[in-house]
């Protein structure tokens, strides 16, 4: 159930954004339906957790890491998911008559959705690494609705601006809790959550302290990094009344909430988090009283709410714990209310600034109401519920001494609640009375109930928790504050009436000095223009500017765009480190008996270190050097065929043909030389690390073969038989034991090809169209453009180089051979005839195309790898058996040979693709018709009696 | 003088040609280089399993010893992706030669094969 209820808005996030096609409404019901859907669920499992029972679910995901996808909810998860699906449902109604019709609305779902899946797997999780990848989730998703309107650029700076910082603190909050999970022993969070002495013993609960509150703070917009919050503000309004004040950035508070047992109660944390949360509110508080922006008025409310929480959390006390559960719910109500109601002056309106409003109470009463009511309880007016929270916390700080001095909270706080006062009442007072005025930019008017229906439930709300606390919040509030305080929570009657005591007359005079406060604007804001902070995103941009400089000069010192050099550092580098290595640690020569060399041996190493330095004196002449690479490759697989390694050998002369045949290919429009620019200098220092560098290598090849093997290779010589039906081990081992290797490979070999096809396809455009329509061809061409003998003997050898192909492919599994093999043999075979025929004539008759050929032969083998799983075995479990063929007689029939033909129909398409492509630009290059010639063994096969054009079959 | 000298030396020389060619400024030589790196990595490669002469990697019942068949199957599919590799390489640097006009590794025009 609980997997149900998490995965149900991820899952759901792609609903909208298909149902978008069926209208906005659609949209709408299906982002509705889900969220509905989850607090359906969510209301099913609540009796439960209030019978105290704590609802889990685990699946292992990286055991070895401690990383399980484990889900728990108590009563702490059990409020904030009812909050983040509960005001999610009436956002989403919000929303649907909110945005424009412009909008993408099927967009905008989703990123909701995938936000509430995000934030509802925080308040869910129970391993702590699970939960730190939701949280970063929230950052993005944060980012992606703030950025909605992308053609805004302040929204574009404002979803940077709250990624970076949210994004930061998060990353800070992975290293608090990794220690944290240290500490512990476990990453799982009911584990920790029982070890408080042992944390708060650890010399490491300062760093893990620092860095958890680095992410609580940055998510909560606590001072100094609040500046992220008024400019994320550029988000449409349903998402700042969603994210920004109901859910989002209570998610720092929700942590401080859920690891109070553990971290909370000690010195620091008093000091910190009281401190800035104390700190926060009152700044706060003080700054949303000259906001004229209605959104940034409400942003800075918020953010002293989040100060006003976070200091109730950092007192450190059960009872201040439990205020702060409460205003946790009372303050969702009243902002989101405020929030949505904002976002309905702006669009009866047409303007949030508090300078331009005023006087709408006539014009729009109903929403007049509900402002005054959700802004009386923010104001923390009895009888509403933002009274009874404030009150509670006025409380708390009255009995709190702050470094010895018993004032400094009381005042504070009364403080924060007068500015709060103050604040509250500037906006109902400036935007709903005063003097009618005729210049709206609109003409303002009560919304539709889809605008107002959802803010008049949650005012709904803020009077009924108001008139009976005890009654509606008390059952919630204190199992929540159960949970927070692990069971310390005093149980206390949330009431209305709390007696004479000190918080009474400091809510009196708060409510008092901050009516009078507002009569006073005009002055004070005057005292505001004089202190005015400096704009925090001037210097958010400058620091950003001066780091992204830095970086800069630090990437050009090290890449200045030149290939050469970057390899050389590259090489260079590896160079110094094996060597450092080398010398680092004593060598001593191995004793393994070496095998004589053979004469043919010395000869064949004379012959390829011969090649081998003509190439590097005479790469210049490329023709030449592809001569001598040739012999290099045939070299290797001599050696290889000699050093008991068959499929080797017959691999490497089969790939050596064919990549000779490829360069030749590319050759033909490259340049024939390559011009003399090196620096002598230069050529000595790329001497001297390539000496170095085959030292090294040859040294280490060295040093390990005089060494004894210690192989685990007798575990494949055992099984292959009886195991994988097959004598030739390695074959096995590729089809069988390391399949899914092979599987892979054949898929990066099919990937190459496309990457080729699609660098070639693209060629005749552009700059390149150009240059091959003006090449002209730079060698001597051969009169003969199609040798007769040539045309006659490939053709006559094509059946048999396909049935030698066949043969190997057959033999494979248990001689030397196999699927790459063959592959490579019969790709030989039809390039013979491209060469000798021309590419029209071969490549009308090559009925198969390369595409589907590779994609037939990856799907062929991934069928076979399957097909294991029908049969209960593991993927690419191979399976065989013997038959009786009449004539032939006794065969044998392996899964493997399938996933062989996967292998080598990969190998023939990707090989065929990039070698025909390769001739069809040196087609289209060599434009002009050869002259007819009349040479008598000249013939063009693809030439027809009617139309002599060599193109005519294209 | 032993098969494994003339290995380990071998593969000294490939590579060092390797890296050599690697290092020039064209196209075509850096792939020439990539080719002989190729070949250096898939003989040592093999070469961890040690030298073995005659005893092929088929199974039989009277089979005296074997060669180790790993590092060949390792190897085997390595000579084909780094025929993969070098067909992309080569198609690349063609294909930047015909948009730039100029082979130059750091894709700069230059007059002398500009076109």
């Amino acid at each position: 159930m609980l997997f149900l209820l998490a995965l149900l808005p991820l899952i759901g996030a792609l609903a909208p954004a298909l149902a978008i096609r069926w209208g906005r409404n659609a949209a709408a019901v299906a982002a509705g339906s889900t969220t509905l859907a989850a607090l359906v669920v969510l209301a099913s499992l609540t009796p439960g957790v209030f019978a105290g029972e704590t609802v889990r679910a685990s699946v292992p995901w990286i055991p070895a890491l401690g990383l399980n996808a484990s889900l728990f909810l108590d009563p702490l998860g059990l409020m904030f998911a009812g909050m983040i699906l509960g005001i999610g449902l009436l956002v989403i109604i919000y929303a649907r008559f909110y945005l424009a019709a412009a909008d993408p609305m099927g967009r905008f779902f989703s990123y909701l959705l995938l936000f509430q899946g995000a934030m509802l797997g925080i308040v869910l999780s129970d391993n702590v690494l699970l939960l730190l990848i939701f949280w970063e989730l929230t950052s993005l998703s944060s980012f992606l609705l703030i950025g909605f309107w992308r053609h805004s650029a302040e929204a574009r700076q404002g979803a940077r601006m709250a990624l970076f910082v949210t994004g930061g603190g998060g990353l800070a909050l992975i290293g608090g809790l990794l220690i944290l999970g240290n500490i512990a022993g476990s990453y799982d969070l009911t584990v920790i959550l029982q070890q408080r002495d042992v944390i708060q013993a650890s010399p490491l609960y300062l760093p893990a302290l620092l860095l958890i509150l680095g992410g609580c703070f940055t998510k909560s917009a606590q001072f100094p990094f609040h500046f992220w919050l008024p400019h994320a503000m550029a988000a449409p309004t349903p998402v700042s009344a969603y994210l920004h004040s109901a859910t989002m950035v209570k998610a720092g508070v929700f942590m401080l909430a859920r690891l109070w047992p553990v971290l909370a109660g000690t010195e620091t944390w008093f000091l910190i988090v009281a401190t800035t949360g104390l700190a926060t509110m009152v700044f706060a508080a003080w700054v949303a009283l000259f906001k004229d922006d209605l959104k940034g008025l409400l942003a800075y409310s918020t953010i002293s709410h989040l100060g006003f929480l976070t200091m109730l959390f950092g007192l450190g006390t059960p009872m201040a714990a439990l205020a702060g559960v409460f205003h946790i719910i009372n303050h969702a109500t009243f902002k989101a209310a405020l929030f949505l109601n904002a976002g309905i002056v702006d669009h009866e309106a047409g303007t949030r600034d508090l300078k331009h409003l005023g006087g709408l109470f006539g014009l729009m009463p109903i929403a007049g109401t509900l402002a005054l009511i959700a802004g009386l309880s923010m104001a923390g007016v009895p009888p509403l519920n933002g009274f009874i929270s404030k009150e509670m916390m006025l409380e708390e700080a009255a009995h709190t001494v702050w470094l010895g001095q018993p004032w400094v909270f009381p005042v504070l706080a009364t403080m924060g609640a007068l500015l709060s006062v103050a604040y509250s009442l500037r906006y109902i007072v400036h935007v709903y009375f005063g003097p009618r005025r005729d210049d709206y930019p609109k003409s303002p008017h009560d919304p539709g109930l889809g605008l107002w229906g959802p803010p008049a439930l949650l005012t709904a709300l803020v009077v009924v928790i108001g008139l009976a606390p005890a009654t509606v919040a008390g059952p919630l509030v204190d199992r929540v504050a159960g949970a927070v305080t692990n069971g310390a929570s005093p149980h206390v009657h949330l009431a209305l009436w709390h007696g004479f005591k000190p918080a009474l007359f400091m809510s009196v005079v708060a409510i008092a000095a901050g009516a009078l406060a507002l009569m006073m604007h005009g002055r004070l804001q005057r005292l505001f223009e004089a202190g005015r902070l400096p704009p925090a995103k001037a210097l958010f941009d400058a620091g950003v500017a001066g780091a992204a400089a830095l970086s800069r000069r630090g990437v050009d010192a090290v890449q200045n765009g030149s290939l050469q050099r970057a390899m050389a550092a590259l090489i260079g580098t590896a160079v110094v480190l094996g060597f450092a290595g080398f010398l680092g640690a004593g060598y001593e020569p191995g004793d393994r008996p070496g095998v004589p060399a053979s004469a043919a041996a010395v000869v064949g190493w004379i012959a390829l270190v011969t090649a081998t330095v003509l190439v590097v004196l005479f790469h210049r002449a490329r023709y030449v050097s592809l001569i001598y690479i040739g012999i290099v490759g045939l070299i290797i697989s001599l050696a290889f065929a000699h050093l008991s390694a068959p499929d080797l050998a017959l691999t490497q002369i089969s790939v050596e043909v064919v990549t000779i045949l490829l360069m030749l290919l590319a050759l033909n429009l490259l340049p024939k030389t390559t011009p003399a620019e090196s620096r002598p200098w230069r050529r000595v220092r790329d001497g001297v690390v390539a000496c170095a560098a085959g030292l090294g290598v040859g040294g280490a090849a060295w040093a390990v073969m005089t060494r004894p093997l210690d192989s685990i290779s007798s575990y494949f010589w055992d099984n292959a038989y009886s195991g994988g039906g097959g004598t030739n081990v390695v074959n096995v081992i590729l089809v069988d034991f390391r399949g899914f290797d092979t599987f892979g490979e054949i898929i990066v070999l099919g990937i190459a090809a496309l990457g080729i096809f699609a660098l070639l396809e693209t060629v005749g455009t552009g700059a390149s169209g150009r240059r091959v329509a003006a090449w002209k061809p730079d060698t001597v061409r051969s009169p003969e453009h199609h040798p007769m003998m040539l045309v006659v003997a490939t053709r006559l050898l094509l059946p048999l180089a396909v049935a030698v192909g066949l043969y190997i492919f057959l033999r494979g599994h248990n001689q030397p051979g196999g699927g790459f093999i063959a592959g490579l043999v019969v790709s030989v075979a039809i390039l013979m005839q491209y060469m000798a025929s021309g590419y029209s004539f071969a490549d009308q008759r090559l009925r198969a195309d390369h595409h589907t050929l590779i994609g037939a032969g990856v799907l062929t083998a991934a069928a076979t790898g399957l097909g294991s799983l029908l049969f209960g075995a593991p993927f690419l479990t191979s399976a065989f058996d013997y038959f009786h063929l009449p004539l032939i007689g006794e065969i044998e029939l392996a899964t493997a040979m399938l996933f062989d033909v996967g292998v080598a129909l990969t190998v023939i398409g990707a090989v065929m693709l990039a070698l025909a492509q390769l001739s069809r630009v040196a087609q289209s290059a060599e434009k002009a018709p050869p002259p007819e010639t009349l040479e008598a063994m000249d013939v063009d096969p693809s030439r027809t009696p009617a139309t002599p054009a060599r193109e005519a079959g294209r | 003088m032993t098969m494994e000298m003339l290995v380990a030396s071998a593969i000294a020389v490939l590579t060092a040609a390797g890296v050599y060619l690697v290092l020039r400024a064209r196209t075509f030589p850096v792939v020439l280089g990539l080719a002989f790196l190729s070949y250096a990595i898939n003989l040592f490669l093999f070469a961890m399993g040690r030298l073995v002469i005659n005893r092929p990697p088929i199974y039989d019942k009277a089979a005296e010893g074997y060669t180790d068949p790993l590092p060949q199957a390792l190897v085997l599919t390595a000579i084909v992706i780094a025929f993969g590799m070098t067909a992309f390489v080569v198609v690349l640097a063609l294909r930047t030669f015909l948009e730039t006009g100029a082979d130059h590794v750091d894709g700069r025009e230059d007059a002398e094969t500009g076109s």
